[in-house]
């Protein structure tokens, strides 16, 4: 602590005086600086973030004039029925929650092993360069590698071209739900990485010592030591992958075939294409619900101590 | 050419001699405000003659893409509609930006051009209502069967092709509930039993023919495309051998050296006819119209025809497409009779009064719901 | 210590995983080189032509201009309401604190086509012209999450009673918050700082609802994968940005082993990356 003495020992001045009161003050009343400090970021937030998640909840219950499709502000339950009622919007809800589920348990089944070799096996010259190997592609351009990927997959592209060689034959998995499972999984799998290589890293290698003391093999240490401490870890990466994967519309859209609606597409769609708001929000409910319960199992399992 | 260009600059720079008429639209164009911000097709606003406005006008132009109708109105409210001073819009777009009150009218007699378009596109019910005009016309075509001539033997010559299991995986037509309207178009002539006189007025039963028609199609297709370029790769990466497209696709595939070809078949074709539509909250007026200026030209006008495969409005652009690549001219019809322009089915919005006097044909909200539900 | 055979595999797994995140980028790096304006496999060609059309276009200077600014001004927002937020979490007890927790966490929680779609409602509804401003306010809703979190973190990690030990020696706010608080936090506030930016210069999702006719480096991109014509430029720039990204990223490992405040080796690094955010 590099307080100079010189500044403590002159209490006479004025400024100081009146800065010494007031962090007397503050210790004294923690509550008043809490409210100071948490007051502009919770009034912001409450103000922008929430005002319009109440603006877009409130507009659900709104039509839209067909024609013109301007908002005819009559209060309705027409777009929640049409949903309900539609077996369509059902098979993409479906849809979208079982690609998102799929592509949590193939990016945890990825990082986890990475993550365990980058946490406890590597030597932090490797560490320090795998983690660098996952950061990067997280920071290059998200639309690109999308893309590149349909070039990857394409009938005439990169993967047949490989396997062509190889005398593997081709495979047709460009424009359908396999390609935009493999790409979601592709790039999300950076943000459950490093939560699970944080969680992992985190355990104390003491634990690891005492319960190979007490006689447990390897695989009985990661079942009942290892697993359930990296849990938030997973969990915390899932939220992202899940969510993320609930909330895209540019991959189906990119790399999709004729049956990849997701919801972010619907809801891209009725905003960006056919102007009807009040369809999308009452559609952008669903996900919403998705994660609301996500979240609250989450932070049970204390994934927000992780992420 | 050096004159040409400094024509085309003297024309943007002569102020309109005056020809008001007394309802409050500009007379003159004023000074440029150094932007302008559109909305356009893919390919409407390419470099080769967006350069040199910019040079000529000071007016730096900032263009947003959108892949259909709906997007293009969509993007002209967002925000309050004051974002984007101007449209390339369909005629199935155009009528629901007049009447959503999106769009100003603009003064034709400030484009010198005007006056060499073509009479059917001088006042179109599209873009012209009792007299006022809603924007300039600017170029239209058909919507097209483009097939790989390697891989699809023989030739097609109807819409059958993509409807039929022979080329089954291997099929694209666009993500757009208009698409409809290409279905029926086919099914008048396939089953004239149903009917249908004009795809755009599909009364319930004709509608769920060719509902019925899409969802059988739908095993077929390998995507449903959004952008051109869906399309453009698709065709260039064997992953589609035919599909309905627009003349764009086509040009761009043929440029890169990809063995395609495309043809408006036995059943006609849907199409588009576009206008440049000023928005009502538009910050950059007098760029706007000197932008419609422009584009109207007869240089710019055979340009953008060749290089999106469309016809210009513009009679004068005629000789100069076929001195840019000989024989344009006859290929996209520039200067068509009557009787051609009238054999193309332009986009409309579907509206539930059709022709017949009933009421009882599927406005376009039916359309919409009917192609989210068969995509799901 | 795992047995030989484990660690083999692990490391193994470890080499495969690492591969499938590199090869895509390594064709990015290649197509980048592009002879040809097709893009088929193998390419037929090299130039480096791309790059100079990229570097001459206007509109892609203007678009990377105006990535940075909303960036540089997200970034900003982010960092002083987000360390403002941790600070009151970690160090007191108040009625309310978890829900205003679940709040932060919100914005990179929920979907990002909801986070932008709601803005996009809510500023229509307030009749707030979309520019510069709206994409940063979308930017930084997700953002704060992401310096709050690293700030959080680090806090959790430091004894509170650094700040009584200060506070009985005789310092007041200021001088604990600039001796004690700020060496603690810095390299925090740098790598939670440098993540918030690079992901707000990346995100399509929010920004596509809150950015009206102006473009964004993601938002041009965007639209030349629409055209299908301008793909070499669009590979000539993510080239570009893929090598620039080693800067920040290089930086921040060496700004969180510099200054020693931590002292496991492993434990900046994930420091570095708490709270990935909604792209």
């Amino acid at each position: 602590m590099a307080v100079r003495a010189a500044d403590l020992q002159t209490p006479g001045r004025p400024l100081r005086a009146a800065r010494l009161r007031l962090t007397g003050f503050f210790w004294s009343h923690p509550w008043t600086k809490a409210l100071l400090l948490l007051g502009p970021p919770l009034l912001a937030f409450g103000l922008v973030y929430l005002a319009s998640l109440v603006a877009l909840f409130v507009s659900s219950f709104w039509t839209v004039n067909p024609f013109t499709t301007e908002i005819e502000h009559a209060w309705n339950l027409g777009n929640f029925r049409t949903i309900f009622e539609s077996p369509a919007y059902r098979t993409i809800a479906f849809r979208t929650i079982g690609i998102a589920a799929a592509v949590t348990i193939t990016d945890a089944i990825l990082a986890f092993p990475l993550g365990y070799f980058m946490a406890r096996v590597a030597r932090p010259r490797t560490r320090a360069m795998l983690f660098v190997a996952v950061l990067l592609p997280l920071w290059s351009s998200y639309l690109i590698r999308v893309y590149i990927w349909r070039l990857i997959l394409d009938q005439d592209g990169i993967l047949n071209w490989t396997l062509g060689k190889l005398g593997l034959g081709s495979v047709g998995l460009a424009y359908s739900n396999w390609a935009v499972w493999i790409i979601f999984s592709y790039v999300w799998l950076p943000f459950m990485i490093l939560p699970v290589f944080g969680a992992l890293e985190r355990i104390p290698e003491s634990l690891l010592e005492a319960s190979r003391d007490l006689g447990a093999g390897g695989f009985q240490t990661l079942r009942r030591v290892v697993l359930p401490l990296a849990l938030p870890g997973v969990v915390a990466g899932s939220i992202f992958t899940f969510s993320l994967t609930l909330g895209d519309y540019v991959t189906p859209l990119l790399a999709g075939g004729a049956s990849s609606q997701f919801i972010g597409n619907v809801v891209y769609q009725s905003v960006g294409i056919s102007n009807n708001v009040p369809f999308a929000a009452a559609f952008a409910t669903i996900p919403l619900a998705v994660m609301a319960v996500y979240l609250l199992i989450a932070r049970k399992l204390g994934a927000f101590e992780a992420m | 050419m050096h004159v040409l260009v400094a024509a085309m600059a003297a024309a943007l720079c002569v102020p309109a001699a005056g020809i008001g008429s007394g309802n409050g639209l500009p007379t003159t164009i004023g000074k440029g405000e150094g932007q302008l911000n559109l909305i356009a097709w893919e390919g409407y606003t390419q470099p080769q003659w967006v350069k040199p406005f910019e040079k000529a006008t000071g007016c730096q132009v900032h263009a947003k893409y959108a892949g259909s109708s709906d997007e293009m109105v969509t993007l002209m409210r967002q925000g309050g509609g004051t974002q984007y001073d101007g449209v390339s819009a369909s005629g199935d777009a155009s009528l629901r930006l007049i009447y959503g009150k999106d769009v100003q009218p603009v003064n034709p007699n400030l484009i010198p051009d005007f006056k060499n378009f073509i009479p059917a596109l001088q006042s179109p019910p599209h873009n012209t209502i009792g007299g006022v005009h809603y924007g300039i016309s600017l170029q239209w075509g058909p919507n097209t069967l483009l097939y790989n001539t390697k891989l699809v033997k023989p030739a097609p010559t109807s819409w059958s092709i993509i409807y039929s299991p022979k080329y089954k995986g291997k099929v694209t037509v666009p993500d757009n509930p208009i698409q409809i309207a290409d279905a029926a178009l086919y099914l008048s002539k396939a089953q004239p039993s149903l009917g249908i006189k004009d795809p755009y007025e599909l009364d319930q039963a004709q509608f769920n023919a060719a509902i019925n028609l899409l969802k059988q199609q739908k095993p077929l297709i390998k995507k449903y495309w959004a952008l051109a370029s869906d399309e453009i790769d698709l065709f260039k990466n064997g992953d589609a051998v035919v599909g309905a497209s627009w003349p764009y696709q086509t040009n761009t595939l043929k440029a890169d050296k990809v063995a395609v070809a495309d043809l408006i078949p036995k059943e006609g074709a849907t199409g588009w006819a576009d206008t440049w539509m000023m928005s009502a909250h538009a910050k950059h007026p007098n760029c706007m119209y000197k932008w419609m200026a422009w584009v109207s030209t007869p240089k710019v006008q055979a340009e953008q025809a060749i290089y999106f495969g469309e016809t210009p409005a513009n009679t004068k652009a005629c000789p100069i497409m076929n001195t840019l690549s000989p024989g344009s001219a006859a290929q996209y019809h520039c200067g068509a009779s009557a009787s051609y322009f009238d054999s193309i089915k332009f986009w409309k919005t579907p509206v539930a009064a059709c022709g017949n006097g009933k009421n009882d044909c599927m406005d376009y909200t039916a359309w919409q719901q009917a192609w989210t539900q068969l995509k799901s | 210590m795992e047995r030989r055979s484990t660690r083999i595999g692990l490391a193994l797994w470890a080499l495969l995983v690492t591969a499938f995140l590199w090869i895509p980028l390594l064709l990015i790096l290649v197509y980048a080189f592009n002879r040809s304006n097709v893009q088929s496999w193998p390419i037929p060609g090299f130039t480096t032509h791309w790059f100079r059309v990229a570097w001459d276009a206007q509109e892609v200077r203007d678009a990377i201009w105006l990535s940075v600014r909303a960036g540089l001004l997200a970034t900003g927002i982010a960092i002083l309401l987000g360390s403002g937020a941790a600070f009151a979490i970690a160090r007191f007890r108040f009625f309310g604190r978890e829900s205003v927790s679940f709040l932060l966490v919100l914005p990179i929680a929920l979907p990002g086509i909801i986070t932008g779609m709601a803005l996009n409602t809510f500023f229509v509804f307030n009749h707030i012209d979309l520019s510069l401003w709206t994409i940063v306010i979308g930017h930084a809703t997700f953002c704060i999450v992401i310096v709050y979190n690293n700030v959080l973190a680090r806090l959790r990690r430091s004894s509170p009673s650094l700040l009584e030990a200060s506070a009985d020696l005789g310092a007041d706010g200021w001088q604990t918050f600039r001796f004690v608080v700020w060496p603690v936090l810095s390299t925090a506030l740098v790598a939670g700082g440098l993540l918030a930016f690079a992901l707000s210069f990346d995100e399509v999702v929010v920004t596509y609802f809150t950015a009206g006719a102006q473009n964004t480096l993601p938002l041009l991109i965007f639209g030349y994968i629409r055209l299908g014509q301008q793909l070499p430029v669009v590979n000539a720039i993510a080239f570009a940005m893929i090598v620039l990204t080693v800067i920040p990223v290089a930086l921040a490992q060496r700004l969180m082993r510099d200054t020693g405040v931590l002292r496991r080796g492993a434990a900046n690094v994930t420091e570095a990356t708490q709270g990935i955010p909604a792209v």
